[in-house]
């Protein structure tokens, strides 16, 4: 088992140096679909050269990385395409995990862990040799998930604290962590029991405090709470409407200025708004919640870029068992792969030929959004399909005997 | 989302589609026809009319009447250009600044990959001469460039006269708003992609350009004249740039306009405008100009000097002068004066042209067809690749079908490996790769060991290798480990189909003629396809449905609709130059339609021609 996997990882590791090294990695690193305002790498190395001037990275709007990961290419700078051909990897290995880890409930063949890589490689084929940090955020909450799912609860703490400190939307994944960890260890989720308090209090006391550390420490390289308008307030007011395959963009650049903090609120709401509902729904099923939040996380986010949509894609081949509940697979692989042709296209027509205007991109990044929600809920009905079949057998029958089918309304 | 989560609806729309998929089809595709040449018919189409305000209600009163300075300044062009055997640098140059421009010039010079067989050309040195007449008011951040070529032999020369005579008349007004450029180039479309990227400061295309010594700003349109005689019957106004990309309809409005005010015949692609709509010669008439325009487009080069401008999100023209046989006569001074109408009406613009559309057809010149009503009937032919893609699908996932809902304990036979799916896929790309590649560089090997010229090596070396890909199937079924099944023929043909029709549909959007011409011919083809059909009689079809042969095609009917059709010897020899055209515009000037058609379509094809022979 071992020994295909690393010839997979060889070879994936050659193809990306080949790829990192040619011509492609200069035009697909300038593709707004692949590097966003938050993460692209010229703006990292803008940030570095203030810094070696003295002065603060975050003056003139250019950088919105965090202090801790300008910190990190400081010290790395020379090694940065190692460092980015590196970190994806923990999302393909983190998956195989995954897979294996829910199928020790059921027997299945172990060529699934090369379908695995096979799958994520055209998963994150799109973001392999892009040059942004999106590779090294998504590590974290790779990272973040593996320590959830060994057990460790102060190396989830701290990992998720990191995540979130990187950007704020893993802040959702708290509950899904917690239902985890409730569930190892055998807590029953019931607001009455102290035993349930004394284990959420003491993680998020952990999150918390993790938290609070890093921002402090960041404070301290820094001298100046510069960071905080810089990043935070940057990814949750929106300032910057370039285009990108996310929601925000056209919606703001239309938006008369007396509405816009109320609009702000709805759009940032609805990404946190969904962990209730799901958390409640999914309370017995916490791998599948980290799943769905993350998913919802892509999509929803201010920016979002292929890198955090390759992130969920990366995790699907855990849920293959799932693959014959699905009912719209078809419709969503066309929707996506249409999309993702098209983007392109659409942008030069828009922006180099002049024929055609942003409606035209902004319709097919709502049809890349309508094609990701498809399948983000395509899998959460399939899921709750298999469940209702694992209890209440595999042919369904109605009170007279004849053929059930089942529904979600 | 009923039809989406609802299992009964939903299996009740897939067994209706299934069951009527073939009838379902072919409806769609005689809807996408009929759709298509309707659109020429005169009650569907929409008068054009002014978008942009900033050209509408300003009255102008044409005052140009040097018509004779610009015909004896023709002739003495023509006498220096003989002397001096190419472009009479020096003579234009004295000219021009007598005539209180600022002349500049550009030496240019570039290596076809193969010789031009059209225009005799191979190594190609020249010059490109132009004035900037400054805006005598304004602050100087935009420009319009007005162009005519230095053609070898008689043509043109009235162009430049005319050219001339305007720089002196323009010089004498006060109300320019934007500086002027008065271009001459040479060697037409190479002079003028020099001077392009020289003004643009970029190089896509390799070229050789000494940098340009004066500049005049953002450039917001340009016009290309071409007027070979001292008097004219009509005015031909062309439009189709550089890989189908049009101008802004309101530049065609404009001239439109301005030959209305002046009693100016004006035609589009030869052909002048019919009032008969109601009868079958008068649809015909505006089916044909219409068939033209997307034949033109499709081809993707650029059908006058203008062409290249489009590219720089430039507004740009080309309007031909022609000499017919018509009574009514007009001299230069008339053209003349449109042409500054024209330009005066270009100097009131605030913004680039963008108001109106940048996506139609042009039935007659006074009518057009927009997007919104072309493309359905490209839709229809994807949704036909769409349907049976659904098709395929339903019948792979069949044996899970047939239980409850998708449950099933039943043994599936392992679906086929990647591999053989991969296999012919890959193998298909590398022959369009060889395809793309080796016709140019194997032109001297080629030219070693045959008796035949670079440009026949280049075009005969790209058709040996288009043949030698009929070949293939028979070899990539040995190189699979075992047979093909059932099972790997459907996944490869759904895969190709998906693939052609993202392809297709990319190919559409940017130019959609390309892309309407292709799928006529390519959907029935690859819809239908099955392994089990009568081998040879299909090989046939696909074979006379290639794209190689679709170029064939279109170029008999192109023939036809110019009124000079060809026999079959001379309409082999037109394609074999159409490819060798095609090569050398996708290097010298970046057109797409040869790599679009050896990268993608024909890979495309040939995955389909595998399918057939699938044992």
């Amino acid at each position: 088992m071992a020994a295909p996997l690393t010839l997979l990882l060889i070879v994936a590791v050659t193809i990306r140096a080949v790829l990192f090294r040619s011509s492609l990695a200069e035009l697909i690193s300038e593709r707004v679909e692949v590097v966003s305002p938050l993460n692209a790498w010229k703006r990292v190395v803008e940030g570095l050269a203030l810094l070696d001037l003295g002065v603060s990275p975050y003056s003139g709007d250019v950088f919105h990385e965090t202090p801790l990961m300008i910190y990190l290419f400081h010290f790395t700078v020379d090694y940065a395409e190692i460092v980015f051909m590196v970190s994806p990897y923990f999302v393909d290995c983190l998956s195989c995990l995954l897979a294996s880890l829910d199928r020790a409930k059921i027997a299945i063949g172990s060529n699934n862990l090369k379908s695995d890589l096979l799958f994520n490689f055209p998963g994150c084929l799109r973001h392999i040799i892009s040059f942004s940090t999106c590779g090294l955020n998504n590590a974290i909450i790779a990272l973040f998930i593996f320590c959830t799912l060994k057990g460790s609860a102060l190396l989830s703490g701290i990992l998720l604290a990191l995540a979130t400190y990187q950007s704020i939307y893993p802040l959702t994944l708290f509950a899904p962590a917690l239902l985890f960890f409730l569930q190892r260890l055998y807590i029953p989720v019931n607001l009455r029991r102290s035993s349930f308090w004394c284990f959420t209090l003491q993680y998020a006391f952990i999150y918390v405090g993790s938290l609070v550390v890093i921002t402090g420490l960041s404070f301290f390289l820094l001298g100046s709470w510069d960071f905080i308008p810089s990043v935070y307030g940057f990814i949750f007011s929106v300032p910057d409407l370039t285009p990108n395959i996310g929601l925000f963009w056209y919606f703001f650049a239309e938006m008369f200025e007396h509405f816009r903090l109320f609009f702000i609120c709805v759009f940032q709401i609805n990404v946190f708004f969904y962990t209730i509902p799901l958390s409640i729904k999914l309370k017995e099923h916490p791998v599948f919640l980290i799943f769905m939040q993350i998913a919802i996380i892509s999509i929803f986010k201010s920016y979002p870029t292929v890198g955090d949509v390759a992130l969920y894609m990366a995790f699907l081949p855990a849920w293959s068992h799932l693959y014959r509940f699905l009912r719209n697979i078809f419709l969503v692989s066309c929707v996506l792969l249409a999309c993702s042709a098209l983007f392109p296209v659409l942008w030069h027509l828009w922006i180099y030929a002049g024929s055609a205007n942003s409606n035209f991109y902004y319709a097919i990044t709502l049809l890349f959004n309508f094609g990701q929600i498809l399948l983000v809920s395509d899998y959460f009905y399939a899921y709750l399909r298999r469940e209702h079949h694992l209890t209440h057998g595999l042919y369904l029958k109605k009170k007279d005997g004849t053929e059930a089918t089942l529904v979600l309304k | 989302m009923g039809l989406l989560s609802d299992p009964n609806r939903r299996k009740a729309l897939t067994n209706l589609l299934t069951r009527l998929n073939a009838p379902i089809c072919m409806v769609c595709y005689l809807a996408a026809i009929v759709w298509f040449m309707g659109l020429a018919f005169e009650p569907f189409t929409l008068r054009t009319y002014m978008s942009e305000n900033a050209m509408g209600s300003t009255m102008v009163e044409e005052r140009f009447s040097s018509g004779e300075r610009a015909l004896s300044l023709a002739k003495e062009f023509d006498a220096h250009k003989r002397k001096a055997g190419g472009m009479p640098v020096e003579w234009l140059v004295k000219a021009m600044q007598a005539r209180g421009l600022e002349v500049f010039t550009q030496s240019f010079s570039r290596k076809l990959p193969f010789p031009d067989e059209n225009k005799e050309r191979y190594m190609v040195r020249g010059t490109n001469v132009y004035g900037i007449l400054r805006a005598p008011r304004a602050p100087r951040t935009e420009a319009l460039v007005i162009t005519a070529p230095c053609s070898p032999g008689n043509s043109d020369n009235q162009a430049v006269g005319l050219l001339l005579a305007l720089a002196q008349y323009f010089r004498n007004q006060i109300f320019w708003a934007k500086d002027i450029i008065f271009l001459v180039n040479e060697h037409d479309l190479i002079g003028m992609q020099a001077w392009l990227e020289g003004y643009h400061h970029t190089n896509i295309t390799g070229m050789e350009y000494s940098p340009l010594q004066g500049r005049a700003g953002s450039i917001q349109a340009a016009l290309s004249l071409e007027l070979s005689s001292d008097v004219i019957t009509s005015l031909d106004l062309i439009l189709e740039g550089l890989n189908g990309q049009l101008p802004n309809l309101d530049l065609a409005n404009l001239f439109y306009a301005f030959c209305q005010k002046l009693g100016v015949l004006c035609t589009i692609q030869g052909k002048l405008q019919r009032n008969d709509w109601d009868t079958a010669e008068g649809y015909t008439h505006a089916a044909q100009t219409m068939m033209l325009m997307v034949l033109k487009q499709a081809c993707g080069r650029s059908w006058g000097d203008h062409g290249l401008f489009l590219r720089y999100h430039i507004e740009a023209a080309s309007i031909r002068g022609i000499n017919g046989f018509r009574h009514y006569k007009m001299d230069v001074a008339t053209i003349g004066r449109l042409l500054e109408g024209m330009v005066r009406k270009l100097n009131n613009l605030l913004e680039r042209l963008h108001q109106s559309y940048f996506f139609y057809l042009l039935p007659s010149l006074s009518r057009f067809v927009s997007i919104g009503y072309y493309m359905p009937a490209f839709g229809l032919l994807a949704v036909i690749l769409l349907l049976r893609a659904l098709d395929l699908w339903v019948n792979l996932g069949a044996p899970a079908l047939e239980a409850v809902d998708g449950v099933t304990e039943a043994e599936q036979p392992s679906g086929p490996g990647v591999l053989t799916v991969l296999t012919p896929v890959v193998i298909s790309h590398l022959t369009g790769v060889a395809l793309y590649l080796l016709p140019v560089h194997l032109q001297e090997m080629a030219v070693e060991h045959f008796p035949v010229s670079e440009t026949e090596a280049v075009v005969l070396t790209a058709v040996a290798i288009y043949t030698a890909g009929l070949a293939l199937p028979h070899n990539t079924q040995r190189l699979l480990s075992g047979e093909g099944t059932e099972q790997g023929w459907k996944v490869l043909k759904l895969t190709a189909l998906l693939y052609l029709a993202v392809l297709l549909g990319c190919t559409a959007l940017i130019n959609f003629s390309l892309g309407f011409v292709l799928a006529v011919t390519l959907v029935p083809i690859t819809a239908s396809m099955t392994p089990h059909m009568p081998k040879a009689l299909s090989a046939l079809a696909m074979v006379l449905l290639s794209p190689a042969f679709t170029i064939l095609y279109c170029v008999f009917i192109y023939q036809e609709l110019i009124e000079a059709p060809v026999s079959v010897g001379e309409g082999w020899m037109l394609f074999l130059s159409v490819i060798s055209q095609g090569i050398l515009d996708h290097a010298l000037y970046g057109s797409l339609v040869y790599p679009l058609l050896a990268l993608f379509i024909y890979p495309c094809w040939l995955m389909f021609w595998n399918i057939l022979f699938w044992s």
